[in-house]
């Protein structure tokens, strides 16, 4: 079984968010970029589906030369190798293209997104490989099995959840759930170095949405704090209008 | 120029968000002096479909095929395109529920549409343009989207629209199309309904827990708080995964992000990636035992004590409220 994982590199989960250039640019000055978290957790259940020689996992991601150190840390958890299309990754739809178009010409059992970057939060690439490639995605995966040529997916749904059998080829998005995150070992760092990362050139994509600008949430103003939970409920029921 | 929204219905039924989203459409169509289509698909009945129109959809397009019962997103996606067609639609609106957010990419993927997941507010239109501002870097921020193709799909944050009352005559019209039995590989195996009363996404109140809490067998005290509010129960992520709480309820950057009126935060310090998954609520309370836990610099109100002592105090006061 050969395995795609896709991921993005994003910054750190702890990082305070500014921008410059008048709002339209993210501050990445100081900023630590990780492997979108939920990417790992794809990452990590593509090596257990994987595990004792039943197939191979290939980690892909659209990015500039910058993003080799996020890429190299996928190989040292244990992808077998990777691919790098080399363009910034302007929005979803051009890195979908981009992902979209390497697959064909080197197709794949599954391919696994996260559920969603924790930059841009589309959710969007997912869906959109799937279109691209006329085959089913799941967008927010919470488990998966392989089965043969079959795929056995939990989908979380408004109020519960379902579960669905669909045969391979699929997308999946892996949300919490789908397996812990590895953390690379000694001899994964060493290889890693060594493991093949292709560079491929990207294809032409037309644009269609554009970032202008970005904005910080509103600051809260100062905490009210109550004696006793009377003179709370008082206030959230009087003053604040929730209860 | 139309606009288009896809109300999806849960058991037969719409939910508030589907309410919003109509709301939101209509006021576009509005903004454009044109006209609001709705395509429901599955088994909704007349009464139910009514309500659409009493939010402002002036046409329901029904989709009631038997091999469309069951969401598959890429079937649905290419019943929604058709319907695009048909009605000239260059918008088209959806809620972002966790269908919604499986289906949009890939309706914005057939159409070359461009696709805003989670927007939070009405687009701009000034000078022809068309902006969408949405949240970003998992709720600690907003970006503002214009989208430059000919058709422009809109996933609305649910609790970020008001519901609208626009009453339109009700003008219910069948709708079915041949789907290629190549959109139907998904099969549905089994539907495992959760014992939740509300669901996160779209709670108006969640009462959430923190490791403050010490355990999964002192969730009751949340748990009866929340029934007196009619809220959904979150927690923070340590507490999904030592297993006290099942991972759906996790709230944050890495889980859930919520936009409830009322966030009540128990036992939870406030680490910067929970902040980002509840900056969209609009009030939030602090129960914490620590007066300098982060959290207090985020909340609204508060009280700075024992959860164990306070929970149970709260849950006796706002019953008494309820009462008179
Ligand atoms: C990659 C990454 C992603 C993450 N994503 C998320 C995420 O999405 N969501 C998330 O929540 N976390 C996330 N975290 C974890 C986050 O950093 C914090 O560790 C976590 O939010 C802390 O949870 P907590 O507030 O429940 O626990 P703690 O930080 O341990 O806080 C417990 C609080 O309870 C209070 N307390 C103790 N006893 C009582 C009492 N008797 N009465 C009242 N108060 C009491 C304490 O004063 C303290 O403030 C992530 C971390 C990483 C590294
Ligand atoms: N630049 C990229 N390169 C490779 N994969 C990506 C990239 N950006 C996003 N993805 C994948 O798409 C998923 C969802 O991203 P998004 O649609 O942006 O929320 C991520 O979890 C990744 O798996």
């Amino acid at each position: 079984m050969k395995i795609l994982v896709c991921i993005s590199n994003v910054p750190d989960t702890t990082t305070k968010i500014t921008f410059t250039a008048n709002n339209t640019q993210f501050n990445t000055n100081g900023v630590q970029f990780i492997i979108n978290p939920y990417d790992e957790i794809a990452l990590a259940r593509a090596m257990e589906l994987t595990e004792g020689g039943k197939g191979t996992v290939t980690v892909i991601n659209v990015g500039t030369v910058a993003t080799e150190p996020t890429i190299r840390k996928a190989l040292a958890i244990g992808a077998d190798d990777a691919i790098r299309i080399n363009a910034e990754p302007h929005d979803a739809w051009f890195v979908a293209n981009q992902i979209a178009q390497y697959i064909k010409t080197n197709p794949f059992d599954l391919v696994f997104t996260g559920r969603e970057s924790i930059d841009y939060n589309g959710s969007k690439v997912a869906g959109m490989l799937g279109e691209l490639l006329h085959i089913p995605s799941v967008s927010i995966v919470k488990k998966i099995d392989i089965n043969g040529q079959e795929a056995t997916v939990e989908r979380e749904i408004e109020g519960g959840k379902e579960i669905l059998t669909i045969p391979l080829p699929i997308v999946a998005g892996a949300a919490e759930g789908v397996a812990e995150p590895k953390i690379p070992n000694m001899r994964g760092i060493m290889s890693a170095r060594t493991k093949p990362l292709a560079v491929v050139e990207p294809v032409e994509v037309k644009l269609i949405e554009e970032v202008i600008s970005y904005e910080l949430p509103e600051p809260r103003g100062q905490v009210k704090l109550a004696a006793n939970a009377e003179q709370l409920a008082e206030l959230l029921h009087a003053e604040a209008r929730v209860i | 120029m139309s606009v288009l929204i896809y109300t999806e219905n849960t058991d037969g039924k719409f939910k508030k968000s589907i309410f919003e989203a109509v709301s939101y459409a209509r006021a576009i169509a509005d903004a454009n002096s044109t006209d609001l289509t709705a395509v429901s698909i599955g088994n909704v009945n007349a009464d139910e479909l009514a309500l659409l129109a009493a939010y402002g959809a002036d046409k329901i397009l029904n989709v009631t095929s038997s091999n469309l019962k069951n969401f598959v997103n890429q079937a649905y996606a290419s019943v929604i395109a058709e319907a695009a067609k048909k009605t000239g639609a260059n918008v088209i609106v959806l809620a972002n529920t966790l269908s919604g957010r499986g289906l949009a990419p890939r309706l914005g993927a057939k159409l070359e549409a461009g696709v805003v997941e989670g927007a939070v507010a009405l687009p701009d239109q000034t000078d022809g343009k068309f902006i969408v501002k949405k949240t970003a870097f998992s709720g600690k921020a907003f970006a503002l989207v214009e989208l430059t193709s000919a058709i422009k799909i809109i996933a609305l944050t649910p609790n970020s629209f008001p519901v609208t009352e626009n009453s339109k005559p009700v003008q219910v019209e069948e709708f079915n199309v041949d789907t290629d039995p190549a959109n139907f590989k998904t099969m549905l195996k089994e539907i495992v309904r959760s014992t939740d009363k509300v669901s996160l996404p779209d709670a108006e109140i969640i009462v959430s827990g923190g490791r403050g809490l010490k355990g999964p067998e002192n969730w009751k005290i949340l748990e009866d708080l929340a029934d007196v509010l009619g809220a959904a129960l979150a927690c923070s992520k340590p507490v999904s995964d030592a297993g006290w709480r099942p991972h759906n309820e996790h709230v944050g950057q890495t889980g859930v992000v919520v936009s409830p009126n009322l966030y009540i935060a128990v036992g939870i310090s406030g680490a910067i990636q929970h902040l980002a998954g509840i900056s969209a609520a609009k009030v939030i309370v602090a129960i914490n035992n620590d007066a300098d836990a982060p959290i207090f610099k985020v909340a609204d109100y508060g009280i700075v004590g024992d959860a164990f002592e306070i929970v149970p105090q709260l849950t006796a006061a706002i019953k008494q409220k309820n009462k008179a």
